[in-house]
């Protein structure tokens, strides 16, 4: 049966199959029960699985995932939303200081399979707080993982692979394309592995890493380049931590030029890691300086100048051809 | 007793000896046999034992950074005396006497204190989680464990602590109130000890005490003598039973004192009086149940002494089993941090032990 989904769809299927799939999950938040969540990730779960199972929270992001800490602990596997990514903040501490240590401080005792969603990102004419790219905060934090889809069908199988990993998961969603497109997806339960990017065009003049919803802008521009005879490498990272490093570095040896596309602030974002591991493992074959174009080093503009922030399909195209005929 | 009969807007707070080890209270006197007696107050001064040498050791300059509980033992022990096996414990860091009550080997808690994470790592059926040093983040941690229990519908309840400082921190308030609208199986007990290293516990609320801070939450919340190892054992067993119960959560605050520095990097002469020290001497636990247990004729002096003697050399042997043979090993400092270790850190990892082997 066709099972056309766009991505928040595909994220409410994967939250459907796995409380179906295993009685352990347990989906909580603000605004998470009665309502399935302001962008409807979580709509009919409560309906299907009870309010034991899925319900509303009082409106604090520390005790959310504080408690979710607690839950992991005692056997079960919390699915807790963040209602934005740039509202994490007040759990910051129970991210840093437990969510990613717990593991590692106990020995192995004490794993903590649960996952923190959250949609990321700007786009979406919104107030303040709302549309920030928070991944590189997180990335940086060992023993957590950051994942990031940009297809229904990633997205899907991703956050049943993230619900299942028994290591604490950062989901972050690209909201800007939450309703973007639709796509034929499998109704059933399946996982993508964490940790593993994706080829989703291949070519030999320059590498393009990008994820979220940076990946149909870059596929945009690389349309515009291909008028040009250019011919791009474009691959969806899919998983910010723990980094897919070979999909790019053997990519690389192949194509001589990198660029990487990220909406988050240039200055110490993820761009940089990858670029370093660029030069680290392909330096000799490198025939361009790798190249970043991201966000600004500001804070994320009001709705009446977002559209100057996120590098735009255009924009990306210029450095595509900049990188090309350095 | 009846956790309701303490008015803590009225400032009431619960005793049943008096610090002279004088029953104030008869009918509160908890039906505990005569070993059950012993044991509290042969685990009230192990705990003291094990502050005490640890003090010695970091001293000596064979222990690291230790956090004593000095003062604080009937608090900590009378209040773990009341879970049953299944009973989790999520602590703070200065719940030493609750470790051993809950079956935290000493080994683990020196292991700990010497700056090795194996100490953290529980024996099996020991439902005790590792030391929570930011402060009051543990308390969200029983809350959750306790609303899985409800999700699971398993009777276990979780025992938390946090100290007066950690009252201000807005991870109290929420965990109170989570705990209170999931009623999550929890006994918060406050160990007001008066100082948060060295901000006074009248700096940290202008609220008469902490206990009364439960009303808004409506919860039960009970001040008591926490250096009364009956009055922290009976309210705190009735906390227990009113959450097994499906009853929901209860804050007990633990009134005591620090005899101690904050840790061994402390200097308490610089923020309080001597005189102030001498007046909670008077007031200690462990001589307080020590005269009552004389008065029974349970115990002696010459008990006392002997099973000093015993605590001390247990002590010594256990600090002396770990030092100098507890180094991290390299392997471990990667290997927890996931299930899978990561193939960048498997490079960081392989590179410094090639370093070590003097390769290339």
């Amino acid at each position: 049966m066709a099972n056309t989904l766009s991505i928040i769809q595909a994220i409410n299927q994967a939250l459907m199959n796995e409380m179906k799939n295993d009685d352990t999950v347990v989906v909580y938040g603000e605004d998470v029960g009665i309502e399935g969540g302001v962008f409807r990730a979580s709509v009919d779960l409560q309906k299907t699985f009870g309010k034991e199972r899925a319900f509303d929270t009082p409106l604090a992001e520390s005790a959310i995932v504080g408690t979710a800490v607690g839950m992991a602990i005692n056997g079960l596997k919390p699915v807790v939303e963040m209602q934005f990514s740039g509202f994490s903040y007040p759990a910051f501490n129970q991210i840093i200081s437990h969510v990613a240590r717990m593991r590692n401080r106990s020995r192995g005792q004490y794993n903590l399979p649960m996952v923190i969603r959250a949609p990321y990102g700007g786009g979406i004419r919104a107030l303040e707080h709302h549309s920030e790219s928070t991944e590189a905060l997180y990335a940086q934090i060992p023993g957590l993982k950051v994942v990031i889809p940009s297809t229904p069908y990633d997205a899907k199988g991703l956050l049943i692979a993230a619900i299942r990993d028994p290591d604490p998961v950062l989901f972050w969603e690209p909201k800007r394309i939450y309703r973007a497109f639709k796509q034929e997806i499998p109704e059933e339960a399946y996982e993508i592995p964490l940790g593993k990017a994706k080829v989703i065009q291949e070519g030999d003049d320059i590498t393009i890493v990008a994820w979220g919803a940076m990946v149909p802008d870059v596929q945009k521009a690389v349309k515009i380049v291909e008028e040009k005879g250019i011919s791009a490498e474009v691959i969806d990272l899919r998983t910010i931590a723990p980094m897919d490093r070979e999909s790019f570095i053997e990519s690389v040896k192949k194509t001589g030029r990198i660029l990487v596309v990220h909406e988050a602030p240039k200055t110490l974002g993820v761009g940089a890691e990858i670029i370093s591991i660029v030069n680290e493992k392909a330096f000799l074959y490198l025939e361009a300086p790798p190249t970043r174009l991201t966000g600004f080093d500001t804070t994320f503009p009001l709705p009446r100048g977002e559209k100057h922030y996120i590098p735009s399909p255009e924009r990306i195209a210029k450095t595509i051809l900049d990188v090309v005929s350095y | 007793m009846r956790l309701e009969d303490y008015n803590p807007m009225k400032n009431e707070m619960y005793q049943v000896l008096d610090p002279t080890g004088k029953v104030v209270l008869e009918k509160d006197i908890p039906e505990l046999d005569d070993e059950q007696l012993k044991y509290l107050y042969k685990t009230m001064l192990f705990t003291r034992t094990i502050d005490e040498k640890a003090l010695s050791y970091q001293r000596q300059g064979r222990m690291l950074t230790y956090a004593p509980n000095l003062g604080q033992e009937a608090a900590q022990v009378g209040s773990a005396y009341s879970l049953e096996k299944e009973d989790w414990l999520a602590p703070a860091f200065r719940e030493l006497g609750a470790w051993l009550v809950r079956g935290v080997p000493l080994k683990n808690i020196y292991l700990y204190w010497y700056g090795n994470e194996w100490g953290s790592h529980m024996p099996e059926g020991v439902k005790v989680l590792p030391v929570s040093i930011p402060i009051a983040s543990q308390m969200q941690h029983a809350t959750g464990i306790g609303m899985a229990n409800n999700i699971k519908n398993e009777k276990n309840v979780v025992l938390t602590y946090v100290g007066d400082g950690g009252t201000s921190h807005g991870d109290f308030h929420e965990a109170l109130n989570f705990a209170s609208v999931f009623k999550s199986p929890v006994v918060f007990v406050v160990q007001n000890n008066q100082y948060a290293i060295s901000t006074s516990r009248k700096i940290q609320t202008m609220s008469d005490n902490i206990a009364l801070k439960a009303t808004a939450y409506a919860m039960p919340g009970i001040l008591v003598d926490g250096n009364d190892i009956f009055a922290m054992y009976n309210a705190t067993k009735a906390a227990v039973d009113r959450a097994r119960n499906g009853d929901g959560p209860t804050l007990i605050e633990a009134y005591t004192y620090r005899l101690g520095a904050h840790t061994t990097s402390d200097d308490p002469t610089k923020y309080r009086d001597d005189a102030e020290v001498e007046e909670w001497k008077k007031k200690d636990p462990i001589l307080r149940f020590g005269e009552y247990l004389k008065g029974k004729k349970l115990i002696d002096d010459q008990w006392i002494d002997e099973t000093k003697k015993e605590l001390e050399k247990e002590v010594k042997d256990t600090f002396e089993s770990i030092e100098d043979k507890s180094d991290t090993v390299i392997e471990d400092i990667f290997k927890y941090h996931y299930e899978e270790m990561p193939a960048q850190l498997k490079d960081q990892l392989d590179e410094y032990k090639s370093f070590l082997e003097g390769g290339k």
